[in-house]
């Protein structure tokens, strides 16, 4: 965990409201599931942004985010070769090391970031992984997915594209080792169910107001099956059962 | 140039603290910058049983400060004995456990406990907004803030500060009635109840509908009223709100603090703690000021 400034080398909008947002790594620690506390202003906001890793190459971080308020449409004014104030990676993320066999993500919505950077760290760890995004309409980022997973499946709630309904009925738990899944806790308590009913292991990514992002102020503590835990230290990345009973 | 400062005869290395509840028992921040730098530490706020705080949304960004209702959520004073004290005395600095309570046994006893370890002075909570029945009721109305710190300073053995609540009746009153009950010095302000409320949901933001104002937005209120008391009082004051520069704490100085606490702007610069303890070293250089006590209470 470092607190730096890096360069911005891009920001590009994707579709809509979603940007991505490409800086400087140097050298920073960033794995599957982690995040990091970001902020383009001195003090005209009070709180960092905490957004979680998209991508982790040799030299670069990108960051998927949708504009939403103060802070992400500050973010989305962003030009190359501004700076850019991060702090990470943060938090626990999925536990890729302890992953074989045939693993299923499952995304929807801005959920689906996160999964990239998981799935290429788990083809690279040699497990075989199957990719399930949910969209509510417009799809993105498809092309990230391609060459790092054996299988994309893609469904848009208005049936614009893929599957017409929610990702989670194409979703066969009993195929897999294990399920990691990110969005809608709505979406997460269903796969997390599902994975449950067929006893295969579930992994979710929470997501919490925070303020400090290191663990130390308890602004995103929530209650789990293993008591009070921070999403942003303990998590934001835990075991399905200690969420949801 | 000299910013030491001592309170109640305990020497800090600078007037820096962090205050509770922003900086957990100091080991997080400690990964990112030496935390040994700031003058001292006041702890998580601790309550005699561990305590799982407020559910829902807990930290919310206003204009220029952010509300909490985090509720205390602690791991509670024994365990904060038997683990917490040991970590926190890694750091070469002041070690302050900041205590609250629900009732005036709570008080009593946790103050009892903590007094028979090994901390160097016990912060008195009697403001937290966040708890229902307790807390904030004894931050209130000063008699009964008298009767708690009269009580709690019957079984303290270790130097006293009470922490005062901005909505207090009267924050003179408060600060007169505390050290009239033996409060050896007193810290303020705690944050400002406030309120948030989420148009959409057509709900407030918080579970508790109230929730706790800190930040820059306040730094002008609790600079008025650490001026207020430390006018009125002979015990010496730390000044709590919305400090976020050495500026800021040179101002609070000015007003009559002894020491300042930073909080919120952890959350804006993580390294808040070591930025403002050198910024103020080479503020104190460029201002002329050869050690705190020529500026202190001027105004």
């Amino acid at each position: 965990m470092n607190y730096f400034d890096s360069k911005v080398i891009s920001n590009k909008q994707l579709t809509g409201d979603i940007f991505v947002l490409e800086v400087e790594r140097q050298n920073a620690d960033a794995a599957a599931g982690q995040f990091f506390m970001l902020k383009c202003w001195d003090k005209e906001l009070t709180l960092m942004r905490p957004i979680s890793i998209f991508k982790a190459e040799e030299k670069t971080l990108h960051f998927m985010y949708r504009v939403i308020g103060q802070g992400t449409k500050k973010l989305a004014e962003l030009k190359k070769g501004d700076l850019v104030s991060l702090l990470g990676a943060l938090g626990t993320g999925y536990p890729i090391k302890e992953m074989k066999g045939h693993v299923a993500l499952l995304g929807g919505g801005l959920g689906i970031p996160p999964l990239c950077q998981t799935a290429k760290e788990l083809t690279a760890h040699g497990v075989e992984v199957d990719v399930y995004l949910g969209y509510r309409d417009v799809l993105f980022s498809l092309e990230d997915f391609e060459g790092c997973c054996a299988n994309i499946f893609v469904s848009t709630e208005k049936g614009d594209e893929g599957y017409h309904g929610f990702i989670t009925d194409l979703l066969k738990p009993e195929q897999y080792d294990a399920v990691f899944t990110c969005g809608p806790e709505i979406m997460m308590r269903k796969v997390a169910a599902m994975c449950k009913d067929k006893d295969v292991a579930c992994w979710c990514s929470m997501e919490h107001r925070m303020a400090c992002g290191i663990g130390a102020c308890l602004g995103c503590s929530i209650k789990t099956a293993d008591g009070m835990k921070r999403v942003c230290k303990d998590g934001p990345v835990f075991k399905a059962e200690t969420l949801f009973q | 140039m000299n910013l030491q400062t001592t309170i109640c005869d305990i020497k800090f290395k600078n007037p820096i603290i962090a205050a509770s509840g922003t900086f957990g028992f100091g080991e997080e921040y400690n990964e990112l910058y030496d935390v040994s730098c700031l003058g001292g530490i006041s702890s998580k706020g601790l309550t005699l049983k561990p305590k799982d705080g407020n559910e829902g949304i807990r930290v919310y960004e206003t204009p220029s400060g952010m509300m909490n209702s985090v509720g205390l959520q602690n791991p509670g004073i024994e365990a904060f004995i038997e683990h917490g004290i040991a970590n926190m005395r890694r750091f070469n600095n002041v070690l302050i456990a900041n205590m609250g309570g629900h009732s005036m046994e709570d008080y009593t006893t946790g103050a009892a406990m903590l007094s028979a370890a090994d901390i160097d002075m016990l912060e008195l909570n009697i403001s937290c907004p966040n708890v229902k029945s307790g807390g904030m009721a004894f931050g209130i109305k000063a008699d009964v803030a008298k009767e708690v710190v009269s009580a709690v300073r019957k079984v303290c053995t270790k130097p006293l500060i009470v922490k005062l609540s901005p909505n207090a009746e009267n924050i003179v009153d408060m600060a007169l009635a505390c050290e009239e009950a033996g409060a050896d010095a007193l810290s303020l302000v705690n944050t400002f109840q406030a309120m948030a409320i989420d148009l959409h949901k057509r709900k407030p933001v918080f579970n508790n509908v109230y929730a706790g104002l800190s930040g820059a937005a306040i730094k002008p209120i609790a600079l008025r009223m650490v001026h207020s008391v430390c006018k009125q009082v002979k015990v010496p004051v730390i000044g709590i709100g919305g400090i976020s520069s050495a500026t800021d704490v040179l101002e609070f100085v000015m007003a009559g603090a002894s020491a300042v606490q930073i909080g919120t702007v952890n959350f804006n610069d993580p390294l808040a703690g070591k930025h403002i303890v050198d910024e103020l070293e080479s503020l104190c250089q460029k201002e002329g000021i050869e050690s705190l006590e020529e500026i202190r209470g001027i105004i």
